[in-house]
């Protein structure tokens, strides 16, 4: 029963890991603006013209000098050696500006300092410095032909921010030889602003592009994931709590015939056949339901575990914990008293139903 | 022959009790069953590639495209026996969740390097000389009821716009592992249209595929080409063909890691079910089996009286299960169709289930049998059930 638990809690802490880890990842207000068409950041393309118009929209918010809350970015992917393993995964490279930073308050430097503006220099978010190697303070990564030095780390809470490395925008473009942005990411003065923005980008004859929320466009890329995941999960929960069922139905049933002249006796002292029947099944769900605390306690080990693994959909590395929260846990112990009266009901039928002169003469 | 009478007996005395747990074991062996098919489709892109061939993609990382003018040069190298070139297409058709993997391919030269995709010969000229048609698996045209003639669209996300073809011929796994998911075109009909719309992506191509010899030089070949493009602009890194479908596995090893234990899990589940039915059994029969001690039965006889019911239930149940495997696994492999191209019960799995439904009927009757062997007839008799 405890592992029953164990999996099914398990299982739905992966799930809101993953998707917290996406849905953080992008802020309500931030607007991104991709080519149409393309579903992620990698495969789109924005050439300078088209990234200027939009970055000279009216809604963007204006912070100090005057000058406008916009990132034009560049996105590309890289193998990377894994430390230890020396097994490539990829590893997502974002060119940013100075901006890229106050759009996501999130990201924090934790060791070193931002890179240099026209230097070949990177800083590396918090998951990649400890498991890909060349990525730690003062190494240096080589591609596009040079040398880069990692003089910064930088710590994104639980976002997919943490699985990326960031460098001076322009020095990327030119390393790899794409003259074009990736995305423009820019920040709402007024969030509600939205549809009309998005409105006026898509229409604008000179832009093939396309303005998604910053949230909807992280939970998108999520999607065949969590798909992958919830399909994964709901049939092993189904399988797994048969599984438990069958155990409790067993075990009661062998309660209930131990104690065939017990219940004979409670009966002929007038307990009434509700008694019973709610003895029994009381039984079975406080069985399941330590086993069901018992599955919980150990799953909640599994939050210290970071779980990592290429987002299909994006095509590269994104790193995520298990998280526990207070719905996962109520809804294992709801999950386990099911299971326990379920299993629990059709042994406590059959003692409830025992007549009394049969039961006291068996021995 | 008696004692078989008295196996089968003893299994059915406690009618709902057996069946709960024979219930039990199908169920467990079902679910071990189609994990472990799940596994074995995430490796069915690395079973089914050839040891002969090699792939040479650019060494910054997949998303990075070669020049067409390495072709050519690679061709020189010696030990190399044919050149095609690919490259990952990614079009949409009608709506993203259609997944169906597209390549644009040279066609005559990736035709021959990929023998076990099968083409009727009037077919294989149609799509040769076609410049704008497309060849599709088997599953994927009966997945959208294509036949030849049919104009496809795809919605491009790599290459933007939408790209029309026209479907020349279905093809055919020659083995079982092939994939019969995608979908071929020209390379050609992508490049004319680039010159056209972004000179800048023009000529190139995702990756080369290279046919080799003798598959023991492949190290050796591989190494030449990657030297030969050491200190350009798009330096390359070219493996063989498993290596290369590996890389594809162990980015998402930690979800299969995860599978596998799972599968585990399950049968260290229904191990605890079984122990639990074992061990109560084996305690009511405590009084029979002192009983059976006094009339002269030794001890090996009980042992084997309790091991033998054990495995005929759990055998029973293993037998349910993969029967019913089959159908689950083809259940699964359609809600999951967009994932996995190919999603068949190997006979691998149907081993180890056997073989787990066997481990697990010895061991749950490991501790009751050692007990109801153990125990002193004078106690047994004395025991009241």
């Amino acid at each position: 029963m405890a592992l029953v638990v164990f999996v099914f809690a398990t299982i739905l802490m992966l799930a809101e890991g993953l998707r917290k880890t996406l849905v953080d990842t992008g802020s309500y207000d931030n607007v991104i603006v991709i080519r149409r068409a393309s579903t992620t950041e990698v495969q789109s393309g924005i050439d300078r013209y088209q990234a200027s118009i939009v970055e000279t929209q009216p809604e963007i918010a204006i912070v100090q000098n005057g000058r406008r809350l916009a990132a034009k970015e560049l996105m590309v992917i890289i193998n990377l050696p894994k430390r230890g393993s020396e097994k490539p995964s990829n590893v997502t490279i974002r060119g940013i500006n100075e901006q890229s930073l106050l759009l996501r308050p999130q990201v924090k430097l934790i060791e070193g300092r931002m890179p240099k503006t026209g230097s070949y220099e990177v800083i590396a978010g918090e998951n990649i410095t400890r498991r890909f190697r060349g990525c730690g303070m003062g190494e240096k990564l080589h591609f596009g032909m040079r040398d880069w030095t990692v003089v910064g780390a930088f710590r994104a809470g639980s976002t997919g921010f943490n699985s990326e490395i960031w460098g001076d925008v322009d020095q990327l473009m030119q390393a790899f030889r794409r003259p074009v942005y990736s995305s423009v990411t820019f920040k709402l003065r007024d969030a509600s602003d939205f549809e009309v923005l998005k409105e006026r980008i898509e229409t604008d004859p000179r832009l093939t592009l396309e303005a998604k929320r910053e949230i909807q466009y992280y939970a998108d890329q999520s999607e065949m994931m969590t798909k992958f995941l919830r399909i994964l999960g709901m049939s092993l929960t189904i399988i797994f709590s048969i599984g438990a069922m069958i155990g409790a139905t067993i075990t009661m049933y062998a309660a209930v015939a131990n104690r065939t002249s017990e219940i004979g006796t409670l009966r002929a002292l007038g307990f009434q056949r509700r008694n019973i029947l709610f003895a029994f099944l009381v039984e079975s769900m406080l069985m399941s339901i330590i086993g069901g605390f018992a599955g919980l306690f150990f799953a909640s080990f599994m939050q210290f575990l970071t779980i990592s693994t290429v987002n299909w959909q994006t095509f590269s590395e994104l790193a995520f914990s298990f998280t526990l929260t207070g719905g996962i846990v109520y809804e294992s112990s709801i999950f386990s008293i099911v299971m326990g009266f379920l299993g629990g009901v059709f042994p406590a039928f059959r003692a409830s139903k025992m007549n009394i002169v049969d039961a006291l003469s068996t021995r | 022959m008696h004692i078989l009478k008295l196996i089968f007996r003893n299994t059915l005395r406690h009618k709902l009790r057996t069946a709960l747990t024979i219930l039990g074991i199908t169920i467990a062996i079902l679910a071990f069953g189609i994990l472990r098919t799940l596994v074995s489709a995430w490796y069915s892109g690395v079973e089914a590639s050839s040891s002969a061939r090699l792939i040479t993609r650019n060494s910054i990382s997949l998303v990075f495209s070669l020049p067409l003018s390495y072709k050519e040069k690679i061709r020189q190298i010696p030990g190399v026996k044919g050149v095609s070139y690919a490259i990952w297409f990614n079009g949409a058709y009608i709506s993203e969740k259609n997944f169906i993997p597209n390549f644009a391919v040279e066609p005559k030269t990736f035709l021959e390097l990929y023998p076990e995709y099968v083409l009727p010969e009037d077919q294989k000229t149609a799509f040769i000389r076609d410049r704008k048609s497309a060849i599709a698996g088997r599953k994927v045209a009966e997945r959208f009821q294509w036949k030849a003639g049919d104009t496809i669209i795809l919605k491009g996300t790599i290459f933007p716009g939408a790209w029309e073809f026209v479907l020349r011929g279905i093809y055919y796994g020659a083995e079982k592992s092939a994939d019969e998911t995608q979908l071929f075109f020209h390379w050609n009909y992508l490049n004319e249209r680039l010159k056209k719309t972004t000179p800048r992506r023009a000529d190139q191509t995702g990756v080369y595929i290279i046919a080799i010899d003798d598959p023991d030089r492949a190290a050796e070949v591989s190494e030449a080409v990657d030297k030969t493009f050491k200190n350009s602009l798009a330096e390359t890194l070219t493996e063989t063909e498993k290596a290369f479908q590996m890389s594809f596995v162990t980015m998402t090893q930690a979800i299969v890691t995860v599978i596998q234990l799972v599968s585990f899990l399950v049968i260290i589940i229904i191990m605890a079910v079984v122990a639990n039915t074992m061990s109560m059994t084996a305690r009511e029969r405590i009084g029979e089996y002192a009983i059976m001690k006094t009339l002269g039965f030794g001890g090996w006889h009980i042992a084997i009286l309790i091991l033998a019911e054990s495995l005929v239930i759990t055998m029973t149940g293993c037998v349910l299960g993969i029967t019913l495997t089959f159908p689950g696994a083809e259940y699964f492999g359609k809600t999951m169709g967009n994932f996995f191209p190919v999603f068949d019960v190997s006979a691998m799995t149907l081993l180890l289930d056997v073989a787990a439904s066997f481990f697990v009927g010895l061991i749950a009757a490991a501790f009751p049998t050692w007990h109801a062997v153990n125990i002193r007839i004078a106690e047994g008799l004395r025991r009241i059930g």
